[in-house]
């Protein structure tokens, strides 16, 4: 039997975050399930380590690290969001209707985020995976410098399809710097200059494409959009050249 | 307070800050309302130890004279400053820069303003500078040289408000709802290593160049010694006011254009020099060379102005934030989306521009 839902509407409006974070915290203890919260205006830490089967839909722009150490909530933004989304989560996902800034998904540890728009920079860095906790994020824009560095594991799926700057390359600089877990993959191709050093694009495989598929399949769900559309082009994977990249640096073995 | 004697007391800054810049494209007057509610959403950026805003088209009566904010810790410090504003200058009309007590600032420093323009016949050490350079010799000079004071903003039909504080408190302070500007931009300061005093609050100005920085210049040291071979001489104690410098130094002096200018503060790095075509590699190469020292390491994110331009700049791998937007004649640039969507919630773009490009607004006349 599913548990008993209790819908709760805020208006965050100028509240300081740390009296709107305590009444969230609150109305959850008090068994509110299902939040909306209106013109969310920079309120920090949203959502920020809680756990279990919490819904967010936010309306207006939340602040840094929302959804951080989270563990199960899952959150809709309808507008743009801001850094830090999604720092170290756990479990649970994210859909941003819009763009999302730097840093989003650092060290992140399970669950999914879902972008439609652009990303900053230093997306999905330092992402980790254990047994079946894979991190994941679709980014269905461009992504900044340094999407997935020091990348240890779990799925970054770059789309570069609805983004704002049409002249910018798919990705930035240094992409996959020092991964050495995990996989990235790229709809269409990358251009070489942009990987880190090391690092090649492949073309995908059959197994890829399952995972990519499924992956898409979850996301065009959530976003409204074509998944046939989004599947019409190959896909390249970039992957660690070796288990530690960087292993033999200080102290060569 | 004043800087220390020997450079190597000198600390450097980093820092978390907020930023936020606004232009009116069409020179339509922008309440302060708008910068210090922007401000004020970025509280937490800061921690109360810095915060400040520039405001150009503030005198639009006296805009043909430099406007002195002159920042004194003492009545000493007032007639030091004074004897030096009437020696140097013709003053045309000083008054009190209007305050208000405010609770969360204790013991401010006293502050007036000074309307002046350069004599036609000076008869002093700096006769021979032409205009603009002797208004910047007269700054160093009442920074280095009147215990106490110092020179806040010295350009025309604009100023520098700034102290310790958080940014809402300071114009509380400074009374900045008062005033109306066709180019603002606020700054909240978070400082950790060098002291949050007065002068060290953003913006850091310098003829009509203002600036705001959210970040730390690493290079401090270098570039604070580069300034110094071409007179300029750092006394504020924190690591952006060679920023301020070197846009005098680089784009009054040696012509360079601002995109130039940016270039020089977040080159582009080696590897993709050697991808450039001829001309384009021969300038970048040149550009590094020639003005190595001028370089900023660190991050940074930060906004400079003068009375017809606001521009944003990154580091060039883009350690701090920086987001522009567009609504109607307004340009907005911050740190934080919610501080724009506070003072203007319908944006018809939204983007956030690539690390070391800088993004330049100008007044459309």
């Amino acid at each position: 039997m599913a548990a008993k839902r209790k819908k709760k509407t805020l208006v965050a409006g100028r509240t300081y975050y740390k009296q709107f974070n305590e009444e969230i915290r609150a109305l959850a203890e008090q068994g509110v399930t299902d939040f909306t919260i209106k013109e969310c205006n920079g309120q920090r830490y949203i959502a920020t380590a809680l756990e279990g089967d919490l819904t967010f839909d936010i309306y207006g722009v939340p602040g840094q690290d929302l959804g951080a150490f989270m563990r199960g909530p899952k959150i809709r933004i309808h507008n743009n969001a801001q850094d830090g989304v999604g720092n170290t989560m756990d479990n649970g996902r994210v859909i941003i209707e819009g763009l999302a800034g730097d840093v989003i998904g650092y060290a992140m540890r399970g669950g999914e985020i879902f972008i439609k728009g652009d990303v900053g920079y230093r997306v999905g860095i330092h992402m980790k995976a254990y047994l079946d906790h894979q991190p994941k994020i679709v980014i269905g824009g461009k992504a900044g410098d340094f999407l997935g560095e020091y990348m240890a594991g779990g799925i970054i799926l770059l789309l570069g399809m609805f983004s704002g700057k049409p002249d910018a390359p798919i990705a930035g600089r240094s992409l996959g710097t020092g991964m050495h877990g995990g996989v990235i993959y790229v709809r269409g191709s990358v251009p070489e200059d942009q990987l880190g050093p090391g690092l090649t694009a492949t073309p995908v495989d059959s197994d890829d494409l399952k995972v990519i598929e499924a992956l898409v399949k979850d996301y065009a769900k959530e976003l409204k959009l074509d998944s046939k559309e989004i599947m019409s082009e190959n896909f390249v994977k970039i992957r660690p050249f070796s288990h530690r990249p960087y292993g033999n640096l200080y102290v060569p073995c | 307070m004043k800087a220390p004697e020997r450079y190597y007391d000198f600390e450097k800054d980093i820092s978390g800050c907020g930023i936020f810049g606004v232009i009116n494209r069409k020179r339509g007057l922008i309440p302060g309302e708008m910068p210090i509610q922007a401000m004020t959403c970025m509280h937490d950026r800061g921690n109360g130890l810095g915060g400040g805003f520039a405001a150009y088209g503030i005198y639009p009566e006296q805009a043909d004279k430099y406007c002195f904010h002159m920042m004194c810790d003492d009545d000493a410090a007032i007639k030091g400053s004074e004897e030096m504003i009437k020696k140097y200058f013709d003053l045309h009309f000083y008054e009190p820069i209007p305050t208000r007590r405010v609770l969360a600032i204790p013991n401010p420093p006293k502050f007036n303003r000074y309307f002046v323009t350069v004599p036609e016949k000076p008869e002093n050490e700096f006769r021979e500078l032409p205009e603009e350079d002797y208004i910047v010799a007269v700054v160093m000079k009442i920074n280095t040289t009147v215990p106490g004071a110092f020179v806040v903003s010295s350009g025309k039909n604009m100023g520098a408000f700034k102290g310790v504080g958080f940014p809402e408190d300071i114009a509380d302070f400074f009374r900045l709802e008062e005033y109306k500007a066709y180019i603002w931009t606020g700054h909240n300061r978070f400082p950790t290593n060098t002291p949050g005093w007065w002068g060290g609050a953003h913006p850091f100005t310098i003829l009509n160049w203002s600036i705001v920085h959210n970040g730390e210049i690493s290079s401090y040291g270098i570039n604070r010694r580069y300034l110094c071979e071409h007179d300029y001489l750092c006394t504020m104690m924190t690591d952006t006011e060679v920023v301020a410098y070197e846009l005098d130094m680089l784009i009054r002096k040696h012509g360079l254009s601002w995109e130039m200018a940016a270039k020089v503060f977040a080159p582009p790095f080696w590897d993709e020099i050697e991808r450039m075509d001829g001309d384009d590699k021969d300038l970048y190469t040149a550009l590094r060379v020639t003005y190595g020292p001028g370089m900023l390491n660190g991050p940074f994110a930060i906004l400079v102005a003068d009375n017809t331009r606001l521009m944003g700049l990154n580091d060039r791998i883009k350690l701090r934030p920086l987001l522009v937007a567009e609504k109607d004649d307004m340009i907005f640039m911050s740190s934080e989306e919610s501080a724009v969507r506070d003072v203007c919630p319908d944006l018809d773009r939204v983007w956030m521009p690539k690390a070391g490009e800088p993004v330049i607004v100008d007044l459309e006349d």
